[in-house]
């Protein structure tokens, strides 16, 4: 069999989002926001909402999203993307708001305006990337760096007797009343990353039925960050993060799917 | 029908935004502005006229909220005091930056710190010299009665919108505080157009919008601010706005702007009525500041006391408006003290006694001894 003859339409199984620029991601190959940053075009897509969505980058590894969507998007300061959020909600009460952060966006520097925001239900999408590191500054201790694990600023291993231990923010946010939906996913494996992709659209589904704030961690690796290749870095993230990331959902409410 | 109302100048603030046709206000509760706040949640602004008010968890909080709704291309607002407007700093940075209107208001009070809840002018250079990182500036408004505390509003959204900048009214404890008759500006409707530039969900008949701060290519980020500048150009060539008063004759100029101009154009004044002939040059922009006006005012005058709430800010903007031409001095209470009328009379008078004697353009004036202590 030719190539050509397996490469056709009727055999396609797969494609990218339309909503996709085609630009090139600048990720590193095979980190996890590769993966996190398409599911989400491909649901906005699914639910047909491009021209109602508005997404929100922050500053991190991710900070530009919008050269890859084909949506608008807002730039946020760092940690202050779901206050952005708010705001823009308010004004624009109909329209689907998501936020794309990581753990030093969302669990350091912004962990005020992610539980504020939380709290008071803003009716918004947050999608919080948790790779256990500051990925965009060179692989620094986050507050979600596991004890022992070493990084740039945790040379020795993270010591929790003078670094703190490890901020389980989904699990702050699970204990607020304006959060009706907050899980914790990944995208290591194929079944992995069709459950992701599922809980990002019932997160988007909850805004158009305004139910407030739903919440998606996934928990993704950084193996520039982490010094490691990428299978290795999945590898140890099975075994070193999920015990302190407990994959599922840790709110859901009547009705949710 | 003019509608007339008594009201301290931080509730004409808020009625003025509604007024405006503002359609969100963001903020967060300090002294001596908080009554904007409680003003507009009074009013029920949302279900009256579908103005969002939100009390935000933080001024940090409250100022990225402003910049989520500016992005949609609406009439937003917050309002702070010092304090407040010190941690908004990096965010009114990314407002500049990715050039989106809005209105800041400071009813300043005394620091440095958490310093005192009495009246200030000492966030002089924070309002217009950047505050925060970078090359960007903030069309400043400096209003000196309750009627400008209302009239501004909506001239600082005309003015943000014109130059998609955010514009800052510079106030101070004493306008926010004091009680005046007002009259109160006409409703506006609220704005329809939709902005080109902004982000209210990709259409099909239109590319993207993105709004951003950051620009990764160091040559296109200059050619950014290259334009950031030219924008502040144009602000100085069209909307400089200052005051005189009897400043035709005047052989004695007192620069002064907002609480202080109220309490120096007492003074100078009483100083007319001793025989010295003094006149008062008010700038209303703080930035772009009145340079040429004030050079060509100080032509003929052989001082000029420069009078604020604060060690001396402005003055270096006075001195550099003339050029060092005329003897500059500083008459200034601060801390959260305000000026009495006679004590900036007494160095009227003093500036006037020592005409002709050079004074050196860095000195400003010693402190008297039981300032002193
Ligand atoms: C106010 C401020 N402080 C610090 C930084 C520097 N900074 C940029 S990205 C980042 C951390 C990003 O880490 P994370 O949020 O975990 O995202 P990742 O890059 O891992 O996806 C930091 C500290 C900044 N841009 N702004
Ligand atoms: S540094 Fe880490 S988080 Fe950033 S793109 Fe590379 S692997 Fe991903």
């Amino acid at each position: 069999m030719e190539v050509q003859e397996i490469i056709n339409e009727k055999n396609l199984v797969y494609q990218p989002s339309k909503l996709l620029t085609g630009a090139a991601f600048n990720f590193c190959p095979g980190c996890g926001h590769g993966t996190v940053v398409r599911l989400v075009m491909e649901v906005v897509e699914e639910m047909d909402i491009q021209s109602d969505v508005i997404g929100i980058s922050p500053v991190g590894c991710s900070v530009l999203l919008y050269d890859f969507y084909n949506i608008d998007v807002i730039q946020a300061a760092h940690g202050r993307a779901t206050a952005v959020a708010t705001g823009l909600k308010r004004v624009l009460p109909d329209k689907f708001v998501f936020t794309y952060q990581g753990d030093g966006d969302l669990a350091a520097i912004g962990t005020g305006e992610t539980i504020h925001a939380c709290n008071r239900g803003e009716n918004i999408t947050v999608i919080y990337v948790n790779n256990g590191t500051y990925g965009m500054t060179g692989g620094q201790m986050a507050p979600t760096t596991i004890p022992g694990m070493k990084t740039s600023t945790s040379p020795r291993g993270r010591d929790v007797a003078t670094m703190g231990h490890p901020l389980r923010i989904t699990d702050i946010v699970a204990s607020l009343d304006g959060a009706c939906y907050v899980t914790r996913q990944a995208v290591h494996t194929p079944a992995a990353v069709r459950k992701t992709k599922r809980a990002l659209r019932t997160a988007f589904e909850n805004q158009k039925l305004k139910r407030g704030t739903s919440f998606v961690e996934v928990v993704c690796s950084c193996h520039s960050g982490w010094k490691m290749t990428p299978l290795q870095s999945n590898r140890w993230m099975e075994e070193n993060m999920f015990p302190y990331y407990p994959l599922g959902d840790l709110k859901v409410m009547n009705g949710q799917t | 029908m003019k509608e007339l109302r008594l009201m301290k100048g931080n509730e004409a603030i808020a009625e003025a935004a509604i007024r405006a046709g503002a359609d969100a206000y963001f903020g967060y509760p300090i002294t001596p502005q908080s009554e904007i706040l409680e003003y507009l949640a009074e009013q029920n602004t949302e279900e009256a006229g579908g103005m969002i008010v939100l009390q935000a968890e933080s001024e940090v909080a409250a100022i990225n909220m402003v910049y989520g709704a500016a992005s949609a291309g609406r009439r937003v607002m917050t309002s702070s005091s010092s304090p407040g407007i010190s941690l908004m700093t990096e965010g009114i940075s990314y407002l500049a930056g990715a050039e989106l209107p809005c209105l800041i208001v400071n009813v300043a009070r005394g620091g440095p710190g958490l310093g005192t809840i009495q009246p200030s002018q000492a966030d002089y250079f924070q309002s217009t010299k950047g505050g925060g990182h970078g090359d960007y500036r903030l069309l400043t408004l400096a209003p000196y009665s309750v009627q400008e505390m209302a009239d501004f509003v909506a001239l600082g959204f005309d003015l943000a919108f014109k130059y998609r900048n955010p514009v800052l009214i510079l106030s101070d404890g004493v306008i926010g505080q004091m009680m005046e008759k007002v009259e109160l500006p006409p409703a506006l409707p609220r704005r329809q157009t939709g902005e080109p530039w902004a982000t209210t969900g990709k259409t099909p008949d239109r590319e993207r919008n993105i709004i951003t701060s950051l620009n990764l290519d160091a040559l296109k980020h200059e050619r950014h601010n290259l334009r950031l500048q030219e924008k502040y150009r144009q602000m100085e060539a069209e909307d400089t706005r200052y005051t005189t008063n009897l400043c035709h004759d005047a052989e004695y100029l007192m620069v002064a702007y907002g609480a202080s101009a109220r309490i120096g154009g007492k003074a100078v004044e009483m100083a007319r009525e001793k025989g010295v002939k003094a006149g008062l040059f008010r700038p209303v922009t703080l930035f772009p500041f009145p340079s040429k006006a004030l050079y060509d005012a100080a032509k003929n005058v052989k001082g000029i006391l420069s009078v604020e709430m604060s060690a001396g800010q402005m003055i270096e903007d006075v001195r550099l408006a003339t050029e060092c031409s005329v003897p500059v001095r500083h008459f200034g209470r601060y801390g959260g003290v305000v000026h009495a009328p006679g004590e900036i009379l007494e160095a009227l008078l003093q500036l006037a006694a020592d005409s002709g004697q050079p004074t050196a353009c860095r000195k400003g004036t010693p402190l008297p001894a039981d300032q002193a202590q």
